[in-house]
């Protein structure tokens, strides 16, 4: 499928398998999203949320099943994996910031090394991206000097220099405080709102019901229910979805 | 002003047999002693830089995806690990010395292409080199899978993610076990007096030979020497490792 166009899912899943030794942690999962859509795939720890979207940008192989991202086969022997991961941004749950560069030079960094950008071009790139995570003024402290909240927003920072046509979050609200939690929250939004195309593990289900065109629950491997969160959060008809809502809303 | 102390020397030496501090009065002994200095100063710069390299080279070998290669770094650390440092200068320089090729400058003397400073400074330099690999190992195992996964998930191929993330952070959680192994590297350069090279002690041990009463003095110089040398050795190391200290990080 080389010939994918922009009215083509960016992001498709047909039947993927995944196993860690003996363990399969997810069982036949099939997915799709279009451009601009933002994607909240929830439930409960150890239901393959994570493990998911570490494979759409070749974190994690998978045993079998198709993942294309803009009609390329993410786990075919041809991949390129460069030009993969100029596509797929993703931020983790611990920032995983380089301690040893300030919030400039991890934002910079990539763009330079990577796609051999001009470093004076790639810095006026930074500065306009920290300002928009709204980190003005913070662009020379390290991460071991920045709050969570603070270094989980150059990391979305970093991830959007590289100019992605998709954005991958996984579970980033889950190692911050309660206060924080909103201003990562809030850059998210603003993303979405913008058109950026996102993919997020998430437990804020507040969040997802606000942001998110189309909500996947996801239960010991499997996609046990999916719909527009107005349906989900209301309709719910599996008896686990509902066990699940319960518990957290 | 140097007239007068080495006239006093000079009396010393006359008045007390034991401590002819020859090599401050006569200068072909206090060139000597500073061509042996020098020579332990060029060995130890020389072995410093190649044990560094050897180390941060073969650090990066045993996280490769080829087994051969890394079953080649084991095979080498293991062996300049278990084996002293002496052993290995009188093999590498007796042994091996051997089997390397020579040439004639004038048709009668056969000169081998390395030297016996040069069978020093690769011995050496192989011996630091294992532990080097060993400590620089410790410090890729320190450095999260997660800030690799980081690196990769920007794109970064194997050797940026290795030069650009985890080589710098490596370098900072190394630096204080890395000192200690040049520390002991530098002491460990007069043990190619066994091979004849002209260092400190080749050069002390031929003084006092030659004037038994300088002996003692000779030692004291030597030990000052040491200390002096690996005093700058560790001074300079400590102001790196503040340099590279990072705002935040660590403790």
């Amino acid at each position: 499928m080389t010939n994918w166009t922009a009215d083509q899912p960016i992001v498709r899943l047909r039947d993927v398998h995944k196993s860690f030794g003996q363990v399969e942690v997810i069982r036949g999962i099939s997915m799709d999203v279009m451009r601009g859509e933002v994607i909240c795939i929830i439930g409960p720890s150890g239901s393959g949320k994570s493990t998911l979207i570490r494979c759409i940008n070749a974190l994690n192989d998978i045993q079998a099943g198709s993942i294309q991202v803009e009609g390329q086969e993410v786990h075919g022997p041809k991949l390129d994996k460069l030009a993969l991961r100029r596509k797929v941004g993703m931020v983790f749950q611990q920032y995983n910031l380089f301690p040893h560069k300030t919030a400039l030079q991890n934002v910079m960094m990539a763009p330079i090394k990577v796609l051999k950008e001009k470093p004076a071009e790639v810095e006026a790139r930074a500065r306009a991206l920290l300002k928009k995570v709204r980190l003005e003024g913070k662009e020379n402290q390290y991460p071991g000097e920045l709050s969570g909240g603070q270094q989980q927003r150059v990391a979305i920072a970093r991830s959007l220099a590289m100019q992605p046509d998709v954005m991958l979050f996984d579970e980033v609200t889950a190692a911050l405080d309660p206060e924080t939690v909103k201003e990562v929250l809030v850059t998210i939004k603003d993303l979405a709102a913008e058109g950026m195309t996102c993919i997020l593990v998430t437990h804020e289900m507040g969040f997802a019901r606000e942001v998110a065109d189309h909500i996947y629950f996801t239960d010991r491997g499997i996609i046990v229910e999916h719909g527009p969160p107005a349906e989900f959060f209301t309709q719910a008809r599996d008896p686990r979805t509902r066990a699940f809502l319960d518990q957290v809303l | 002003m140097l007239a007068e102390i080495q006239d006093f020397f000079r009396e010393l030496a006359a008045t007390s047999p034991h401590w002819n501090f020859i090599w401050i009065y006569d200068p072909v002994q206090m060139n000597r002693v500073l061509t042996g200095l020098w020579m332990t100063v060029k060995l130890s710069l020389f072995c410093l830089v190649f044990s560094v390299i050897i180390g941060i080279v073969g650090a990066w070998a045993q996280e490769s995806r080829s087994r051969f290669l890394r079953g080649i770094v084991q095979v080498y650390v293991q062996f300049f690990r278990n084996t002293p440092p002496l052993i290995q200068l009188l093999f590498f320089y007796f042994a091996l010395g051997q089997f390397t090729p020579s040439y004639s400058p004038d048709g009668w003397l056969e000169v081998p292409i390395i030297s016996n400073v040069g069978w020093a400074i690769i011995a050496l330099s192989f011996f630091a080199g294992a532990f080097n690999i060993e400590i620089f190992r410790a410090g890729v195992e320190a450095v999260p899978t997660s800030t690799r996964e980081a690196a990769e998930s920007l794109g970064m191929t194997r050797l940026q993610t290795y030069t650009n993330v985890v080589l710098p952070l490596t370098l900072r959680i190394s630096l204080p076990a890395l000192s200690a192994n040049l520390v002991n590297l530098v002491k460990t350069t007069n043990q190619a007096f066994a091979i004849a090279v002209p260092e400190l002690l080749y050069q002390s041990v031929s003084i006092w030979n030659d004037f038994p009463s300088a002996q003692k003095p000779t030692m004291l110089l030597m030990m000052i020497c040491y200390l002096g040398l690996v005093g700058l050795l560790s001074a300079g190391m400590g102001q790196w490792e503040r340099k590279l200290r990072i705002p935040g990080y660590g403790t």
